[in-house]
């Protein structure tokens, strides 16, 4: 099939995407492009510090800034911070979501088709991982490794991985006894070739849906790792630290603590909203 | 005499402690169509599957030579069998549609074993496996190439399968019920398909199969199987015209014929076939043999009965009168 990338087939295409994703798509589709182009959208810097300006209440203006979203504690633009702070959710959740999934799903193939001792160590390996709560497996590893951004996504990506691993393992067990499996090992095929050119891609749409839904997950883990001050250390914007410091201040700004809130709310509401209609389209029992 | 394109003697395969296959010898020589006929649960399938050395699970080896034009098997390594299969051994399957990948092409199926030997690359594959197409009789092969099977009928994606089991010209092709999912007038084009590509490859076939029909239409040679052994072996004619085991004899008197009279019952064997773990001694049809009597307490030997005629039954000289009908 080689499509020729006219503008019509572009146009098709994204209106197919459309349809599959359904009209929430369009809110991560604004936030996506909001952390793209956020120093290009944000009025201030959202590390400017105006202790004149603190705790402005949103469309006030102090000093010559005007606070569309009110001020935090140290003066800063709550709506700058925000802006900034999509950048971190997303990349994170992101990244945590890549890592985990490619080696969670690694490993789930390698187990379901290669059996014996491997299946064996790897899905002991899940089953120990999947009984140590998440949480405390996050903050003992951040107590080992130190806060920060690159070690917010290996904690992430080492309490996920297990997920995709059984989803993987599953579907790798039931798709090696399909019978285009059995002919291509007739064929010569070697295990890599049939792992990955007949294994993979008829799995690979399940793991898609586990990783939309994983997405929206990160996206609150992130946030409240950096609401326990063990994720993205201070003065990187992020909405779950956000949080965090407008809690100390909900009875006097309500605004600190809200409009991260909201913007969480509604960017794990569409992504889950996305992996629901996502795996309807997929399951052939439902399409 | 040339070497035989396929000789197993003796072959055993275990599961647990049971032989489920116990003691199989069959000759395939250079462009002959062998077929390998039995109930279900007699071992035809994993006959080939311990010839393409595909046993799983729990299932092993445990004894006999699988020798490919002069190659011995029974020692290769598993990346050296795996070098040979889609080469010099090809198999194909029932249910032609499940055994195509739904998400790939229908040309890069055919082209696969070329790739994945790296007899080819990409682009050389392609072309070779639109011929492939064409000589399996699909038309507009360029356009058939780039449909996914889905796109395909069932007849197709045998053709297909077909295709891409022959691509590599292998020695040897094992045919697993091909024919069994498909409607009877595809059915007697694919046979009629394979027995083209035979005179046109000189490829050898092993057959499996449960339909007589099928037996009598395409093979040269039939080996009947029952309870993991080969209770048969003979050319096709002799086998139909002189059946030497009764298992064979009533397994023919179960055709439907048209001449047979209106009222009359159709035949069928009593009783069904033991399960591997529960043989009776001896011969392992006594229990559902007419002819059965002392004497078949103990394993009668697959021998000569008559020139290329090989049975093994203790009553073989009373099989031609043991049914009066039919």
């Amino acid at each position: 099939m080689t499509l020729a990338a006219t503008p019509h087939h572009v146009g098709s295409r994204i209106a197919k995407l459309y349809r599959i994703a359904g009209p929430f798509s369009l809110i991560l589709l604004g936030l996506v492009l909001i952390a793209i182009f956020a120093p290009l959208i944000a009025p201030n810097d959202p590390n400017s510090q105006n202790l004149m300006g603190r705790l402005k209440a949103p469309g006030t203006e102090a000093r010559g800034t005007l606070y569309l979203l009110g001020s935090d504690e140290l003066g800063r633009d709550l709506l700058s911070r925000i802006i900034y702070g999509a950048r971190v959710s997303l990349s994170v959740a992101l990244l945590s979501v890549v890592l985990s999934g490619v080696v969670g799903t690694t490993l789930g193939m390698a187990a379901g088709y290669l059996r014996g001792w491997t299946e064996t160590v790897i899905m002991r390996l899940v089953d120990i991982f999947l009984s140590i709560p998440a949480i405390l497996l996050a903050i003992i590893t951040v107590a080992v490794l130190g806060p920060g951004f690159v070690n917010v996504i290996l904690v992430l990506a080492l309490t996920r991985w297990p997920r995709y691993a059984r989803v993987a393992y599953g579907q790798t067990l039931s798709v090696a006894g399909m019978p285009y499996v059995r002919l291509a090992r007739a064929m010569g095929a070697s295990w890599p070739r049939v792992l990955l050119r007949h294994i993979l891609p008829n799995i690979i749409a399940a793991m898609a849906v586990i990783a939309t839904l994983e997405f929206g997950l990160m996206v609150l883990f992130e946030a409240g790792l950096s609401f326990l001050g063990l994720g993205v250390q201070p003065p990187t914007p992020s909405w779950g630290a956000t949080l965090s410091v407008g809690r100390n201040y909900v009875t006097s700004a309500w605004w600190i603590a809200t409009f991260p809130g909201v913007c969480l709310f509604l960017l794990v509401l569409s992504v889950n909203l996305i992996g629901d209609r996502l795996s309807e389209y997929l399951n052939p029992k439902t399409r | 005499m040339t070497e035989p394109t396929l000789q197993i003697s003796g072959l055993q395969v275990q599961v647990g402690p049971h032989k489920v296959i116990d003691g199989v010898d069959i000759t395939v020589q250079p462009g002959q169509i062998v077929a390998l006929v039995g109930e279900s649960g007699s071992g035809k399938s994993l006959t080939a599957l311990s010839i393409m050395g595909l046993l799983g699970g729990k299932l092993r080896n445990a004894g006999g030579t699988i020798t490919l034009s002069g190659t011995p098997l029974e020692h290769t390594s598993d990346a050296a069998m795996r070098r040979l299969r889609g080469q010099r051994i090809s198999m194909i399957f029932q249910e032609p549609v499940a055994s195509l990948n739904p998400l790939l092409s229908v040309g890069a199926q055919v082209g696969e074993s070329l790739v994945a030997h790296g007899k080819a690359d990409a682009g050389s594959a392609w072309s070779r496996a639109v011929q492939m197409l064409r000589d399996v009789g699909i038309p507009e092969p360029e356009k058939r190439a780039r449909q996914l099977p889905s796109q395909l009928s069932g007849g197709m994606c045998q053709r297909v399968m077909i295709a891409s089991a022959l691509i590599a010209r292998p020695e040897l092709l094992i045919a697993d019920e091909p024919t069994t999912a498909l409607d009877v007038t595809i059915q007697a084009q694919i046979l009629e398909l394979m027995r083209r590509l035979r005179e046109q490859t000189g490829t050898s076939i092993l057959f499996i199969t449960h339909d007589l029909g099928v037996v009598a239409s395409l093979a040269d040679r039939v080996c009947v199987m029952y309870g993991g052994r080969i209770v048969e072996q003979a050319d096709v004619d002799d086998l139909f015209d002189n059946p030497a085991h009764p298992y064979t004899r009533m397994l023919l008197a179960t055709i439907p014929r048209v001449d047979s009279p209106r009222k009359q019952p159709l035949f069928s064997i009593p009783g069904t076939v033991p399960d591997h773990d529960d043989w009776p001694q001896g011969c392992r049809f006594r229990t559902r043999c007419p002819l059965a009597g002392d004497a078949c307490l103990q394993t009668p030997p697959l021998e000569p009965k008559a020139a290329g005629h090989l049975a093994a039954c203790w009553h073989s000289d009373k099989v031609a009168g043991m049914i009066d009908h039919g």
